[in-house]
């Protein structure tokens, strides 16, 4: 009776999850890849193939789109990263109390908007009419209006922006944990403050770290609207090009063979992060 | 006996349920913004008992969203009339249109004629039009008076303050300011490849002179009213509201021609309110309304005798855009043949590539 009545309440608990791994991920990628692998020959007239797959192989100019959103993702992850450990150290090792909620408030404020409103403020501040341009001719550094939205810079700015919280807050939870007294004891035993931070308290935070890389890596790689808007004229970003399979072109099949691209490769990338830094998956989300 | 009688009430309840809501349909529209403004609707309402559920969008997203739903989620669609009879043959996502249930006196002539004939698919007519109007160029004249064509944006006296999309309309320009005819070649792929490769060439070599390729109406409007962006090709309306604010900036029809689009009326194909839809659609083109419909989206509709009732001050903007001649000159999208966006989509997004 007990039996079955605790198999009854674990098949109860499984039911949410199982129903949105399947209608949500199994059931629309297994349609997507259906949709990929049909190779459009004429008007209304589909072949199965591996056709859409060649074209992103084929033509240089897709190829080279993942590599650069790749490559600029990766940037953005390690900037994220140099940007919020100190940050995710201080609340979590040099406050206390109050000001210790206060600060991780903070750093949740601006995700209380939507992503696009905090975009806007970005274009707002650097646009060639915008707040900082201004500010530099007001103080005689500029003696012309400067534009610093549309280029890479730009982007690598909102794609940090945006995904900073991503890495703090895993970071904060890690750092928490570590006793105060191994730091001491690093220091004690004749340590300086580079060799405590790369003996003890990196070793500790790793799982922190990589898990918020994952993060940010994942969501700047698939980041839609930063790289459109900031990024002007030469931002050419993978889900952009997906984007435009999709509702300008008409081209589904392309757009879903890039699609389940972006997928195994960013996969693959995240994969080979994790062996480079010797973690494991159960290591660091696990936990 | 009282059950009897609370069934027989209950019966009754339906029937009349059943019979309002056979005559009041929810129409679901899928349209351009301004194309159903609030007071066209409160009109509609009342005098119909219909009710209008309006879902703004622009050209490709409709397609995208019939595309996804095989014509279902909307009663009636508003794409431009290039985008009905070759979406109709790739994805058959439309029904034909019941032309006798359409008032067509309301409508002007020529315009209805090339749209049924532009919207013809199978012999079946797929499209009516409602407002219709050109992209050209808005142009600052205190800043960038020199700018009369398309190519005139690749000229150095206004580097870096030029916008345009990566869209087709921009191939398409390019090509007649190019002295070229892509319209004629629309039918003959090796001829058209070779435009665009022309055009290709062109946009690449011009691209340092752009600012940045503008994706929304608003990001355009932005631009140019902060002199960020002094010239850049953009829709007259666009241009007309600008010129509200100041002075300095209009729309100007460019020396290659405007290029002229007509947004019309279509029956996805698994609409359920075909009715309110004919209503609407009768509703709509009456002189009066098409009249406020202008003063809302700002561009003038097929309706006849639809202008008399237009805004003062949008009418002298027109004729200050367009002088006959540029009227005359007018290049009218013809359907776009299925096939034909995969070619313009590549060089789009080499250009977009380049360096």
């Amino acid at each position: 009776m007990n039996s079955v009545h605790s198999r009854l309440s674990l098949y109860l608990l499984f039911t949410p999850f199982l129903l949105w791994l399947a209608l949500l991920i199994i059931i629309p990628h297994i349609f997507m890849f259906l949709v990929s692998i049909s190779v459009k020959t004429g008007v209304r007239e589909y072949v199965t193939g591996l056709g859409n797959y060649m074209v992103f192989f084929t033509e240089p100019l897709y190829w080279n789109t993942f590599a650069r959103t790749a490559f600029m993702s990766i940037s953005a992850t390690f900037l994220t990263l140099l940007i919020g450990f100190p940050v995710a150290y201080y609340i979590a090792k040099l406050t206390r109390g109050r000001t210790k909620t206060t600060l991780f408030l903070m750093c949740l404020i601006p995700f209380w908007v939507s992503e696009l409103v905090r975009t806007f403020g970005w274009m707002i501040l650097l646009r060639e009419t915008g707040i900082f341009s201004s500010f530099l001719q007001y103080i005689g550094l500029a003696s012309e209006p400067i534009e610093f939205l549309y280029n890479d810079a730009a982007i690598m700015v909102g794609l940090v922006y945006t995904s900073m919280l991503f890495m703090v807050v895993p970071l904060v939870t890690t750092l928490d944990s570590l006793d105060d007294s191994l730091i001491e004891a690093g220091y004690d035993l004749g340590g300086n403050g580079i060799t405590v931070l790369r003996e003890i308290i990196i070793p500790h935070a790793m799982p922190g770290i990589v898990s918020g890389c994952i993060v940010v890596f994942m969501l700047s790689l698939g980041n839609y609207l930063t790289p459109i808007l900031l990024g002007g004229k030469d931002s050419l970003w993978f889900t952009g090009l997906i984007y435009d399979q999709f509702i300008t072109r008409f081209n589904w099949e392309l757009g879903s063979a890039f699609g389940f691209l972006l997928l195994i490769l960013s996969s693959t990338i995240v994969w080979a992060g994790l062996k480079l830094s010797g973690q494991s998956l159960t290591d660091t989300v696990g936990r | 006996m009282k059950k009897i009688l609370t069934s027989g009430i209950a019966l009754l309840a339906a029937g009349v349920m059943g019979a309002t809501s056979a005559q009041a349909e929810t129409l679901r529209l899928l349209t351009w913004g301004g194309y159903a403004p609030e007071n066209v609707i409160e009109l509609f309402e009342a005098e119909t008992g219909h009710t209008v559920e309006v879902t703004k969008s622009n050209n490709e997203e409709m397609v995208a969203k019939l595309r996804a739903t095989n014509g279902g989620g909307f009663d009636l669609a508003q794409p431009s009339q290039d985008r009905i009879a070759g979406a109709q043959a790739e994805f058959d996502i439309y029904k034909p249109i019941d032309l006798s249930k359409i008032d067509e006196s309301q409508f002007i002539t020529s315009m209805l004629e090339a749209t049924k004939g532009n919207t013809t698919y199978n012999d079946e007519i797929y499209g009516v039009p409602h407002v219709w109007g050109t992209s050209g160029l808005v142009v600052n004249k205190a800043e960038a008076g020199d700018v009369k064509d398309y190519l005139d944006l690749c000229d150095a006296s206004v580097a870096g303050k030029v916008s345009y999309r990566l869209k087709r309309p921009t191939l398409i320009g390019f090509a007649f300011s190019m002295g070229l005819d892509p319209f004629a070649a629309y039918n003959d792929e090796e001829a058209y490849k070779d435009i665009l490769a022309k055009v290709e060439d062109k946009l690449i070599e011009c691209k340092p002179n752009v600012k940045t390729y503008w994706g929304g109406g608003d990001e355009i409007k932005n631009l140019l009213r902060s002199g960020e962006v002094v010239a850049a090709m953009a829709w007259d309306t666009g241009g007309w509201s600008l010129n509200e604010d100041n002075a300095d900036i209009t729309f100007v029809a460019p020396e290659a021609g405007a290029l002229g689009w007509i947004d019309t009326f279509v029956l996805p194909k698994r609409g359920r309110a075909d009715e309110a839809a004919y209503a609407w659609i009768n509703f709509v083109m009456q002189p009066e309304i098409a009249a406020m419909i202008t003063n809302s989206a700002g561009n003038f509709t097929a309706s006849k005798g639809g202008d008399e009732g237009v805004d003062e001050a949008l009418k002298v903007r027109y004729q200050e855009s367009f002088p006959p001649e540029a009227v005359d000159n007018i290049k009218w999208y013809p359907t776009v043949p299925a096939n034909l966006e995969t070619l313009e989509g590549a060089v789009l997004d080499r250009v977009k590539a380049a360096n």
